[in-house]
């Protein structure tokens, strides 16, 4: 599974960390940071994450 | 089901067809909306689609793989519905049977009620709901275009913030004493306010709009506005209508259980704003939730509850987010229902800071102005609070 987040588009709202945090994370200076191949064990988190990001900004590819 | 008709094809449609998808629904999905669009994002149209054109595909909703396959009627009204023959009737004749029915219909803008508006005389007036509403509007919005914006509501303060960004001459009238004072209370709504101010925002506030006349408004009490444009953000009002005559309690939205199935109706459920449900994390009377987490909380919740399972009772921590200027306003929980015990939680209001909410004594909501970093503590407090029910 392949995680793309168009970063002009996030506004570091952080919705996507509460859903998977084992993908998304908010640095210390409150950015995101995420992993772009994350184990496909983690597709509902991830989905779900892309659904909660209020700038739509996640996209999953297979 | 062999068939589930979604009534409403916007955030709560959308998610509720892919949740049930997700839930197992292999049968027909049909997704009827009476706009022509496909799903898109409500958000930005009083803030990024107001400041410029802006494509569809940068405000449509990502979609799941395992909707493209649905119905989607798009363009289609649905104009009645007999719940005890398991039928929706369209505006174009046809009629639809289903097994299971999801109403996904949300809001419609509350219009003024007041007199003196020739047709084609006086400011042209707006409301901001739709694509279409946001890309009207933004038509209008040339610097120096005199704008009164009606309700000081988050709409209504996004509205202003985007309008003087653009270099209009804003004006905003509403009834409150304070901007966004039902949901943050008097001191949050007084530094919004300010902050408003600061950018050259004028507010007329503690009086309501007595009618229009040929160049802009006349208040309640004798003063009148000048202006081109007029933005009514005065609330919102259920899209139900189409389901009258079925019995069902109608008064404020569609009426649900805490699965958010339809009072006496195992075959359909409700979800997003029109959904009036009870949240066993406050108490148990059922209320309507404009924020947008809901459609894709209940949504998750309604989809299994249609197919029949007894989940988990449904609790949603409610969010909500408003950008003004470079304002991130976030709130979580439910802060109307503590506003008789407001305590500043961390930072100064003239600056960043969090505010809770109290209701008798315990924690029901924050807001946070800035003060981002500290969003993941206040979120993990509202979740943890052990006086939630849990089974
Ligand atoms: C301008 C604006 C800005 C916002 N900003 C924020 C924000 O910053 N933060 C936040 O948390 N929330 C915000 N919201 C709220 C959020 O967008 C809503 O909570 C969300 O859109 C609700 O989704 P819904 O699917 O329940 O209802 P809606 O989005 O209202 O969708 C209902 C759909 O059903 C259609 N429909 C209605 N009647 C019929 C019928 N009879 N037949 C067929 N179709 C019908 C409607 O046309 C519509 O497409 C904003 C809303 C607006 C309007
Ligand atoms: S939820 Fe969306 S906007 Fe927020 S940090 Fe994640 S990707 Fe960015």
């Amino acid at each position: 599974m392949k995680v793309i987040v168009d970063m002009d588009r996030c506004q570091d709202h952080g919705q996507c960390v509460f859903s998977a945090p084992e993908v998304f994370r908010l640095d210390g200076a409150g950015r995101l940071e995420f992993e772009s191949a994350p184990d496909d064990a983690l597709r509902e988190a991830v989905e779900e994450a892309a659904d909660v990001c209020p700038l739509q900004a996640i996209t999953v590819e297979d | 089901m062999r068939r589930i008709v979604v009534v409403g094809a916007s955030l709560g449609g959308l998610r509720a067809a892919e949740q049930l998808r997700a839930a197992g629904h292999a049968g027909e999905l049909v997704v009827v909306g009476d706009e022509p669009h496909p799903p898109y994002n409500r958000p930005p149209l009083s803030k990024e689609v107001l400041a410029a054109e802006v494509a569809l595909d940068r405000v449509a909703f990502r979609t799941r793989a395992s909707v493209a396959d649905a119905d989607w009627r798009l363009g289609t009204a649905v104009t009645g519905a007999d719940l005890a023959a398991r039928v929706v009737r369209l505006a174009d004749g046809t009629e639809v049977s289903y097994d299971g029915l999801v109403i996904a219909t949300g809001l419609r803008p509350r219009r003024l009620d007041a007199p003196g508006q020739d047709p084609g005389a006086g400011p042209s007036r707006h409301v901001v709901r739709t694509l279409d509403d946001a890309a009207a509007l933004r038509a209008r919005l040339k610097p120096e275009v005199r704008l009164a914006v009606v309700g000081a509501g988050f709409i209504g303060c996004e509205v202003a913030a985007t309008a003087r960004t653009l270099g209009a001459d804003v004006t905003v009238v509403a009834p409150e004493s304070e901007p966004m004072l039902r949901p943050l209370g008097a001191d949050f709504g007084a530094e919004l306010r300010r902050r408003h101010q600061r950018r050259g925002v004028r507010f007329l506030l503690g009086r309501t709009v007595a009618r229009f006349t040929g160049t802009g408004l006349e208040l309640s009490d004798g003063t009148s506005v000048d202006a081109d444009v007029v933005v009514e953000a005065v609330g919102s009002v259920p899209c139900v209508e189409w389901l009258e005559g079925n019995g069902l309690d109608l008064s404020d939205g569609v009426l649900c259980d805490g699965a958010l199935r339809v009072e006496g109706r195992p075959d359909v459920v409700a979800v997003g704003d029109v959904a009036r449900f009870p949240n066993p994390r406050y108490d148990d009377v059922p209320r309507r939730v404009e924020h947008w987490s809901i459609p894709t909380d209940t949504a998750k919740h309604a989809a299994r509850s249609l197919l029949g399972e007894n989940g988990r009772p449904f609790m949603p921590l409610p969010s909500f987010w408003s950008d003004q200027y470079d304002l991130r306003l976030q709130s979580f929980g439910a802060p109307a229902l503590g506003g008789g015990d407001i305590r500043l939680l961390e930072g100064d209001l003239s600056e960043e800071a969090v505010l809770g909410y109290h209701r008798d004594g315990r924690l029901v909501g924050v807001v946070m102005l800035g003060c981002g970093g500290s969003l993941p503590r206040y979120r993990k407090l509202l979740l943890d609070d052990t006086r939630v029910p849990t089974s």
